[in-house]
């Protein structure tokens, strides 16, 4: 089967980034994926292209254009004002064969994660999930490599005139990168998880003269077998655990006295200017609400300050936070695996251990 | 009307993870579980089976010991299963997998009314793409990450869930649902559903049974076809090893946060 998409890949030129927006505002994933996408398109050489969809957004462009993109393509319809699978992935496969971009980003969030999936298997070609990194130059991907890996690249060869999209991504955990390609099919396709980006200096001459290329969008409610009905905001304000710069995470460990141990934990944070987060083990006992797990089944973070209390430190914890700048670890338990990953351990009850710590601390930030 | 419900048998990372000394995963020491997130869509399948009668059939791609997690499911209540399995399958990636579930999927037969469940995504891979990818291949709707199910005739009305909040959806089938924790708390096997698992149909689809369904591209399956392929694999450098405080009183809590501070990193 000869398709379209596999025929001639060199027709596939410059870099898409799906940018999502709700209820009218840009999310801030949007800006790093903009941001990210600016230095491969530098790198190749090529066009960087912000695709909106939505219903009275095209002043939105303007903010995309400051963060680097060279043009911001506008579906606007009133249909597409409200995510829906339908829809958006109707659309952005006619504009994928419209414009033909080599390669095409969105951010890994919930609706990125329902939409890229349905893109590419649409479009018949592969999909790279969670991405922390990426790369089309084979000199910034060796540089990488120096960094982030245990291999001895100057001794390994390489074809250096290799120009896939190189996805990088934690498998297992993080036990183990993995570097995935898409040699064969266009356009190379990724997700790029929330927060791991740097948002670029936003340039008011690049958002003056952002181009608005605004398409014809061929949509009309037969093509949709779903309904948004609703959409309800949280009424509990939600714990912001990635975009914390300090994260007091506790864990089994406080099972003997729950509530005292979640308020020492939210007295740290407060002291340290973070949040709270938890284990899965206390998200599934029902000690804190969902949106404060950290792990592969919850939030991954890369604060400042990570804290990690009478947590113990499975794989599937560690996999959530092992990206911390600073981790300190307190449990009872000196062989606890936290251990192996914490740049402070104090083995102790926390108890008794996080009362002085909150002092200690305290009194060090009052003498600065 | 009938439910189907998609699981995977992946290696337990709730314990240690071991890998070999080429830095890949050693499976064969690791023990093997349900998917979590697929348990929760298992119970939903049998939840939508005790308010409505129909039929749940539980399916999987994967090894034949897998025939041993489809005989659990069983006991929990599920009435068929069907093991997909083949050399030709490995190694795919998640276009090549949904492109084989769903031609399996077809196999059995899709109608309206029907449902299906997957659950969010599988500890092994953190994907969430397959589910999604399958209800392509199919042309059926789907909703992602629901966190309540709601039957009525023909639609189906569900909570996803957002980082923000939630949508309420309504949808028609058949359909495909990706289920997540917050759904339901999963159901153990019962004595009697143990005691039944062995006399309950289990269907094996291999590469004969699969390989001419035109939702299959046999050029994109498997190792070899799969569109996405590792370019390299590598271990990230270990951390250096940290500071293990002597003590655990004021002193040594003093000790921490004068070094933080020095540092500037409080």
């Amino acid at each position: 089967m000869v398709n379209y998409n596999s025929a001639d890949i060199a027709s596939f030129k410059g870099i898409f980034v799906f940018c999502e927006q709700r209820e009218g505002k840009l999310m801030s994933t949007d800006f790093e994926l903009i941001s990210e996408g600016r230095k491969l398109a530098d790198e190749r050489g090529v066009e960087l292209c912000g695709l909106l969809l939505g219903h009275d957004v095209e002043h939105l462009a303007a903010e995309l254009g400051g963060y680097g993109a060279d043009k911001v393509i506008v579906c606007d319809h009133p249909l597409l004002e409200t995510y829906t699978t339908d829809a958006y992935t109707k659309v952005i496969c006619d504009m994928v064969k419209i414009y033909k971009p080599e390669v095409f980003v969105l951010g890994a969030t919930n609706i990125g994660r329902d939409l890229g999936p349905r893109v590419a298997a649409r479009l018949h070609t592969g999909l790279t999930a969670d991405c922390t990194h990426l790369d089309i130059d084979m000199d910034n991907y060796l540089d990488f490599l120096r960094t982030s890996s245990t291999l001895d690249v100057d001794k390994m060869k390489f074809d250096m005139e290799d120009r896939n999209l190189k996805m990088t991504r934690p498998a297992f955990g993080g036990h183990l990168m993995a570097t995935i390609i898409c040699p064969r099919f266009r356009p190379c396709m990724a997700t790029v998880r929330p927060g791991v980006m740097k948002k670029s200096a936003f340039d008011e001459k690049r958002a003056a003269s952002v181009i608005i290329d605004k398409p014809q969008v061929q949509l009309s409610i037969e093509d949709m077998d779903t309904q948004v009905l609703e959409v309800v905001k949280a009424t509990k304000k939600l714990v912001d655990l990635i975009g914390a710069d300090v994260v007091v995470s506790v864990g089994r460990g406080i099972g003997k006295d729950i509530e005292k141990g979640i308020a020492l934990a939210e007295e740290l944070a407060e002291v340290l200017g973070g949040v709270v987060g938890g284990s899965r083990a206390t998200i599934d006992a029902g000690w804190l609400s969902a949106d404060h797990q950290v792990g592969q089944t919850g939030k991954t973070v890369h604060p400042k300050i990570y804290i990690a209390l009478g947590i113990s430190g499975a794989i599937q914890h560690k996999a959530g936070m092992q990206d911390s700048e600073c981790i300190i670890a307190v449990n009872k338990n000196d062989t606890a695996p936290i251990f192996e990953i914490a740049d402070y351990g104090i083995c102790g009850d926390l108890f008794k251990v996080v009362p002085m710590l909150i002092e200690s601390f305290k009194a060090a930030k009052a003498a600065k | 009307m009938k439910i189907i419900v998609c699981v995977k048998q992946v290696p337990d990372t709730s314990g240690k993870v071991a890998v070999k000394a080429d830095g890949t995963l050693d499976r064969a020491s690791m023990a093997t579980i349900i998917n979590p997130d697929d348990l929760n869509a298992v119970e939903a399948a049998l939840k939508l089976k005790d308010d409505t009668g129909a039929k749940v059939i539980v399916v999987t791609m994967g090894p034949p010991p897998a025939e041993g997690m489809l005989r659990e499911i069983m006991a929990m209540g599920a009435d068929e299963a069907v093991l997909i399995s083949g050399r030709e399958f490995g190694g795919s990636d998640t276009f090549a997998t949904s492109q084989i579930i769903a031609a399996g999927i077809k196999k059995i037969g899709l109608e309206p009314e029907d449902v299906i469940f997957c659950g969010r995504q599988a500890i092994d891979g953190d994907t969430a793409q397959v589910g999604p990818q399958i209800a392509e291949k199919l042309g059926i709707p789907q909703v992602s990450y629901v966190a309540e199910i709601e039957k009525d005739g023909k639609d189906i009305t569900c909570q996803r869930m957002l980082e923000d909040g939630y949508m309420t959806i309504r949808v028609k089938t058949p359909c495909l649902l990706t289920c997540i924790k917050e759904l339901n708390v999963p159901r153990y096997m019962s004595v009697s559903g143990i005691v039944d698992c062995y006399s309950k149909p289990l269907t094996v689809f291999d590469f004969e049974t699969l390989k001419n369904d035109p939702l299959i591209d046999l050029a994109t399956i498997g190792l070899k076809g799969s569109p996405t392929n590792i370019f390299r694999s590598f271990t990230p450098p270990q951390k250096g090893v940290g500071i293990m405080l002597e003590g655990n009183d004021k002193e040594t809590c003093d000790k921490l946060a004068g070094m933080l501070a020095a540092k500037h990193i409080i």
